[in-house]
């Protein structure tokens, strides 16, 4: 069934952008992540304008993440005091971020930037993840405990002060470390105009050794809350969110994230680590071919405005 | 001096144009099936039909064969074509030029070939096909349309008409009798919404006789058009309400889906 979108200008199949949410919410209620980087490269194959496809995957974003932390709530397996402390020091990294991005687009070459950065990060992201969860499950299979939490290590993190008790994830912690990191990912997630959640994961389990248990509900509401300050962003600035185009990824991407979410819960913490890795590596390596092996196409056409 | 000259020879000018169209003894009578297209939420293409006839009149040759040549031309925007290039192992936008006031949408039809219609010179004054369009091109300081066969002018064409926004079709035109005539105006799904000019020039023993003009628009209306004008008035509303909508979106599902 065809569906002309009122802002994108263009007519979709309503199942097809149906299917791609339930499928990006479903990762996304499983990981916990906003699954941003996923969606918007979908959106921009089908032929949605880039601009238009990054202001209303936010909305998106905001819809799954809201659904996902509900169900966590419910299972109270979201710390609010930590997720309130990375908040403060996401929105101070947000708002670097915009500024940055003004700055950065100004200079030109700003597409090549995000896409190298892209690659950075999503390969040594994903390439650490993947390593730490294989080597995780090979050592559970030895029979040894697969311990991803070791509660008598101390680092160097742990000898900072301002510590604070953060009662449902059961750690004691400096809160310098979480504004520190609270601030990186909202810096990276306005530059790169993704949510972050598949950095912010890794980081709190690995630097602030959150729980597994709390730390994709959490990582959820910084999710929720950059994204529905995203989407108004989008909306006030350059009029592109296509709400129409947003609706029917909301409602394909939180019944995908309800499912995904049942299905994070039954899957042990080493093999989602392993699978979230082995994902978000996959996408890093695509867009390293991307870069690296001769376009099919040597030239591209983009509008540049003066319509009339 | 130099002005009322130049008054004078505006005056000129514009008599002899005047006079230029009786004296052609040919007249183009057309019209489009529709001059307003809709685009409401199920709109996903359309074909418009352009239909009309000559009128010959007591000083106009017997036995004229006559040719025909429609060019639709969409709103015009400003776009720019970049160009790759492999720099230290990646490939990288590095040359780019930008095309000024270019139609969004072009379509050329006529009845056979443009070689037959007229002789080169004729089709370059003209801009019969797409390769004789002025595409104006920003090269630097300097505001020009260069060769047909500049890569980058090519490639643009090339793209637009995959994506079907352009196209040239040599035989579209049909002749139903020696002066009545039709053609198609196929609009694909992601036609850019706005006015719309049809030029339609007649021609005979490859020399243009006379051209006539006529328009259509493509709009939004109803749902459509709410919503892309309070994107565009109401942006803080317009976020408000689909922050809103996510929210509850999520809310929503969160209790459809509850088990316990």
């Amino acid at each position: 069934m065809q569906l002309y979108l009122p802002i994108a200008d263009i007519p979709v199949n309503i199942f097809l952008i149906l299917a791609m949410g339930a499928a990006v919410g479903f990762v996304s209620g499983m990981f916990g992540i906003g699954g941003g980087f996923l969606m918007t490269p979908l959106l921009i194959f089908v032929g949605i304008a880039p601009a238009v496809a990054v202001a209303s995957v936010a909305s998106h974003i905001a819809a799954s993440s809201f659904s996902g932390a509900i169900s966590y709530w419910r299972r109270r397996s979201i710390d609010p005091i930590l997720a309130a402390v990375l908040l403060t020091g996401g929105s101070v990294g947000t708002a670097l971020g915009v500024w940055t991005f003004t700055q950065l687009r100004a200079l030109g070459q700003l597409d090549l930037l995000i896409a190298v950065s892209y690659v950075i990060l999503l390969t040594t992201v994903g390439g650490l993840m993947f390593w730490e969860g294989l080597r995780a499950l090979l050592r559970a299979r030895r029979g040894g405990a697969a311990t991803a939490r070791r509660p008598g290590s101390h680092v160097w993190i742990h000898g900072l002060p301002l510590k604070m008790r953060f009662k449902r994830s059961k750690i004691y912690l400096s809160v310098i470390p979480v504004v520190v990191i609270g601030l990186i990912i909202g810096f990276i997630g306005a530059v790169m105009g993704i949510g972050g959640g598949f950095i912010l994961v890794p980081l709190m389990i690995y630097v602030l050794r959150v729980p597994t248990s709390t730390v994709v509900g959490t990582s959820m509401v910084l999710t929720l809350v950059t994204m529905v300050f995203a989407t108004m962003l989008h909306a006030v600035t350059n009029h592109l969110v296509d709400a129409v185009l947003a609706l029917i990824l909301m409602v394909g991407g939180v019944t995908g994230a309800q499912f995904g979410a049942r299905a994070g819960q039954k899957i042990r913490g080493e093999h989602l680590r392993l699978l979230l890795g082995l994902l978000v590596l996959s996408v890093g390596v695509r867009f390293a071919i991307e870069l690296g092996i001769r376009p099919s196409d040597l030239f591209t056409v983009r509008e540049t405005g003066g319509t009339g | 001096m130099i002005a009322r000259a130049s008054v004078l020879l505006a005056g000129l000018l514009l008599t002899a144009a005047l006079a230029a169209s009786p004296a052609s003894a040919e007249r183009l009578i057309v019209s489009v099936s529709n001059h307003r297209v809709t685009v409401t939420p199920n709109y996903s293409g359309e074909e418009l039909v352009l239909f009309g006839s000559v009128e010959k009149d007591a000083q106009t040759p017997a036995n004229r064969t006559y040719d025909l040549v429609v060019t639709v031309s969409g709103p015009r925007a400003d776009m720019v074509t970049r160009r790759k290039e492999r720099k230290f192992g990646i490939w990288i936008n590095t040359d780019s030029r930008q095309f000024l006031k270019v139609p969004t949408y072009l379509a050329l039809f006529s009845n056979r070939t443009f070689d037959a219609i007229a002789p080169p010179d004729v089709q370059r004054r003209q801009q019969l096909g797409l390769k004789n369009v002025l595409l104006t091109q920003r090269v630097g300081p300097d505001y020009a349309d260069v060769v047909p066969d500049d890569p980058f002018r090519s490639a643009f064409v090339r793209l637009r008409t995959q994506h079907g926004l352009y196209r040239e079709a040599q035989s579209a035109v049909t002749f139903l009798t020696p002066t009545l005539f039709r053609t198609g105006i196929p609009l694909p799904g992601e036609v850019p919404i706005g006015t719309y000019d049809v030029e339609i020039k007649l021609f005979a023993d490859g020399a243009l006789v006379t051209r006539t003009e006529t328009a259509f628009e493509i709009v939004k209306v109803g749902f459509e058009q709410f919503i892309a004008n309070a994107a565009r008035n109401n942006g803080l509303a317009y976020g408000l309400v689909t922050a809103f909508m996510a929210l509850m979106t999520g809310w929503m599902a969160s209790i459809v889906f509850r088990k316990d």
